[in-house]
């Protein structure tokens, strides 16, 4: 018995991944953990890019289902599941029933070395950015496996979009990553690493976020990673492989129900897991804002307030929302439920003022906040941009990004080979 | 070979181009359901990969016979059945069917009919010219000006209301003037309107003038020279934006429009981006003469001296206005009795529809669907 607790104590101290510490107990709580919260964000993702979308196009979005429609991802969910499952006769069955579970696998998979913390990971590979990479690049064969299977002329035409789309885009994308790789090098041993986790302590180490590093070189790095993950998750202004007014839903035109939510689930879990990707290699990963210009006690102090304050905050946009509900009797389950919603917020954000709590959490909630910015520009970007065609969006792969990665690739090669020589020999 | 033959030659449509590689060529149904088909056009594409290697429109989907309907009512009773054709412009075709009949009784409009006729006409083309920008935007992938635009069109269609009581399909003109006088307080409406809408326009402008993606998939997409434009029959909007300046308000006046002091916008490449720019800038030459339309609005009679029943002499008469999506033109027989013989209705989306095939072919799949946002028909007239 005391072996057992010790054993599930014996990560607590630990200051590795528990994957890589070798400890089942708690990477299994991990894997849990990673895709509950998966889930959750997926559901809070959906809401909110209805709500924010909706408000930026001057409407309300979902109102009826909940407080504010808040459970209105739910009541979807619930329908789905509740849907008849149609294979369509002429289909091939067996690549139709794997296709959307392939696509899943690969958005979750690489969720396994994402890096919310320094501890806070299923596991530390060394080889993480690479499994990333490839890993979330099968799920193109999973919707090119949907896009023929399904023996209908718009998910085909669909799927041949997306095949072509990915491939050039992630020769792209692969050179913006190796020249923040690159960067991590830059240090007495010169030599950098692949883990998740390393290219994160590599910013911490050199005191700057690869985005600022070599000014431009890593911003346009970013800048092309950025661009590039927007395709390769098909979305707007890229996501020709499903455009509506063009190919009714493209690739998954012809699929319905449970099988259709997990398309839906996968494209969302593979935005959120390539922003973790550019968080991660640029944006300083889970470190927080400005580590040098405002250091000292006060200032961590100061920042280990965030978590807490960011729940309260939205706490308060419940209770101000729920003063503003109607009146009327009708609306009185649905203000209850507002409130309530906002008490809870507010106790998760006082038991985030715990100094226990609040060390163990305050990676995550800065590796979140970052990720949730970048699911706000792809909202943004639905809502301002027009869809790419299929030969401007292949001009644009090869015939910009492309070479500008390379230029990048070379140009950052260069300037830290010569920091090295010159400065440091 | 006739001179209409000679004009036709050059089109060459009947050649489609040989397929790359001997690829197996797609046929792809494009509609009725579709949802960038404007309604139930049903387009059969032939494909090359993503490449058009012809198309063909199969219509009627929507066909209510109007035509034929209109032989077996009085000419009173037809008129709120022309509202039904283009739905969206339902003020212009009431207009063009009035002037028609009275062009046939040899009756004029009072001059306060005219002008009120004149600025209920050219909020429709306001509002149709939204409803175009709002769908065009939405094909072409950009979701958010359709909000935009029908949130600004609401304004217009509650001017109607308040005007006749109808939003959509109007029936607000009758034979020989209109039948209800303008509430209190219409004129400041419309200046309402005006300065809420000029602004607006300018912001449906910053969404999509400059907007890069928006330039790279209309510019050169769908290009259709004026000599096309003339031996098709094309008219409208997508045909100024072929650079021919031809504009019935101006070609031939009707109603009042030689009292107002407007321009016609002219494009020169004859690209879905010009047609773009033609009808924003329609949009503002339209407040300009309700601008005018409303100062000058004078006092007096709304209808001509109509009899109750209306029997027109034997004869014939053709008359056409310039609706928002082209020229609309009745053809309408008169045998002597309260019916028509025969009315005949020319309207310009289904004629349009026929360059959809000139305009695609070797452009892409997703060019058919700007092109089809950008010809801006209505499946309700191209049936009829």
């Amino acid at each position: 018995m005391n072996s057992i607790v010790q054993y599930i104590q014996s990560y607590l101290a630990s200051d590795k991944t528990p994957g890589a510490a070798g400890n089942m107990f708690w990477a299994l709580v991990y894997i849990m953990l990673v895709f509950v919260g998966l889930s959750v964000a997926v559901i809070a993702m959906n809401w909110l890019e209805r709500k924010i979308l909706a408000h930026m196009q001057v409407r309300l979005g979902p109102m009826r289902v909940g407080p504010h429609g808040l459970l209105q991802p739910i009541a979807d969910a619930i329908k789905l599941l509740l849907k008849e499952d149609i294979i369509p006769a002429e289909a091939d069955g067996l690549i139709f029933w794997m296709a959307p579970f392939i696509v899943v696998l690969a958005a979750f998979t690489v969720f396994v070395v994402v890096p919310f913390g320094p501890t806070h990971a299923i596991t530390d590979m060394n080889i993480g950015i690479l499994f990333m990479l490839g890993v979330s690049s099968l799920s193109v064969l999973g919707i090119v496996m949907a896009g023929w299977a399904s023996n209908s002329h718009y998910p085909l035409i669909g799927a041949l979009r997306s095949s072509a789309q990915m491939v050039s885009y992630e020769v792209a994308m692969g050179l913006a990553v190796v020249s923040a790789i690159l960067m991590t090098s830059l240090n007495a041993t010169g030599t950098g690493t692949l883990s998740m986790i390393g290219i994160v302590q590599a910013q911490q180490a050199q005191g700057e976020w690869f985005i600022f590093k070599f000014f431009p070189l890593g911003l346009i790095a970013f800048f092309i990673f950025a661009v590039a993950m927007v395709a390769e998750t098909n979305r707007a202004p890229f996501d020709l492989a499903e455009a509506e007014s063009e190919l009714t839903a493209g690739f998954h035109t012809e699929y319905s129900g449970f099988r259709w939510s997990l398309f839906f689930l996968a494209e969302y879990s593979a935005m959120i897991a390539v922003s973790s990707i550019a968080v991660t290699l640029w944006l300083g990963g889970w470190l927080r804002p400005f580590p040098n210009l405002l250091s000292g006690g006060i200032w961590e102090l100061v920042f280990s307030f965030f978590p807490g304050v960011t729940f309260l905050f939205f706490a308060a946009i419940c209770f101000y929302n729920t003063v503003r509900m109607p009146k009327h009797p009708l609306f009185r389950i649905q203000t209850i439920g507002l409130a309530a919603f906002g008490v809870v917020l507010a106790l998760i954000g006082l038991v985030l003022f715990i100094p226990a709590v609040s060390m163990r959490v305050q990676d995550i909630f800065w590796f979140a906040t970052k990720v949730a910015a970048f699911m706000y520009l792809y909202i943004w970007y639905r809502g301002t941009f027009p869809r790419y065609r299929f030969d401007q969006l292949m001009q644009m792969g090869w015939k910009v990004l492309l070479p500008m990665g390379l230029g990048v690739l070379i140009l950052t090669a260069s300037v830290a080979l010569l920091q090295q020589k010159l400065w440091h020999p | 070979m006739t001179e209409s033959d000679s004009a036709l030659s050059h089109l060459d449509l009947e050649t489609p181009e040989k397929p790359f590689l001997d690829a197996n060529e797609l046929v792809i149904n494009m509609g009725p359901q579709h949802p960038a088909t404007h309604g139930v056009l049903r387009v059969i594409l032939r494909l090359d990969g993503e490449k058009v290697l012809g198309l063909e429109c199969v219509i009627g989907y929507l066909h209510r016979g109007v035509e034929k309907i209109g032989e077996h009512r009085t000419y009173t009773m037809f008129n709120p059945y022309v509202d039904r054709m283009d739905y969206v412009a339902a003020v212009s075709n009431g207009l063009g069917y009035c002037e028609t009949i009275e062009k046939l009784l040899n009756v004029e409009a009072p001059p306060r009919a005219q002008y009120v006729r004149v600025i209920l006409t050219e909020l429709n083309r306001i509002a149709s010219h939204q409803l175009w920008l709002g769908t065009h935007a939405l094909d072409i992938g950009a979701i958010t000006p359709l909000f935009y635009t029908f949130r600004d069109r609401e304004e217009i269609l509650k001017i109607y209301e308040k005007y006749c009581g109808a939003r959509l399909t109007t029936h607000a003109f009758r034979i020989g003037g209109l039948q209800y006088e303008t509430y209190a307080g219409f004129e400041q409406d419309v200046r309402n309107f005006l300065n809420f809408f000029l602004p607006k326009i300018d912001e449906y402008e910053e969404l999509l003038t400059t907007n890069r993606i928006w330039v790279e998939r209309t510019r050169n997409v769908g290009i259709i020279s004026g000599k096309d434009c003339i031996a098709l029959g094309v008219t409208g909007p997508v045909l100024r934006a072929s650079g021919v300046k031809w504009d019935l308000r101006k070609a031939q006046p009707y109603a009042n429009y030689k009292n107002f002091d407007f321009d016609i916008p002219i494009g020169q490449n004859g690209d879905t981006y010009d047609r773009y720019l033609v009808r924003v800038a329609e949009m503002r030459q339209s407040v300009r003469i309700i601008e005018q339309a409303v100062e000058a609005i004078p006092e007096g009679p709304i209808m001509a001296k109509v009899p109750k029943v209306i029997k027109p002499a034997v004869g014939e008469v053709y008359h056409s206005i310039e609706a928002p999506k082209g020229e609309l033109g009745y053809f309408v027989v008169s045998d002597g009795s309260t019916q028509p013989y025969r009315v005949r209705v020319r309207p310009p989306s289904f004629v349009n529809l026929q360059a959809l095939d000139k305009m695609c072919r070797g452009q892409l799949v997703a060019d058919v669907i700007a092109v089809i946002g950008t010809l801006d028909i209505v499946l309700g007239e191209v049936d009829r």
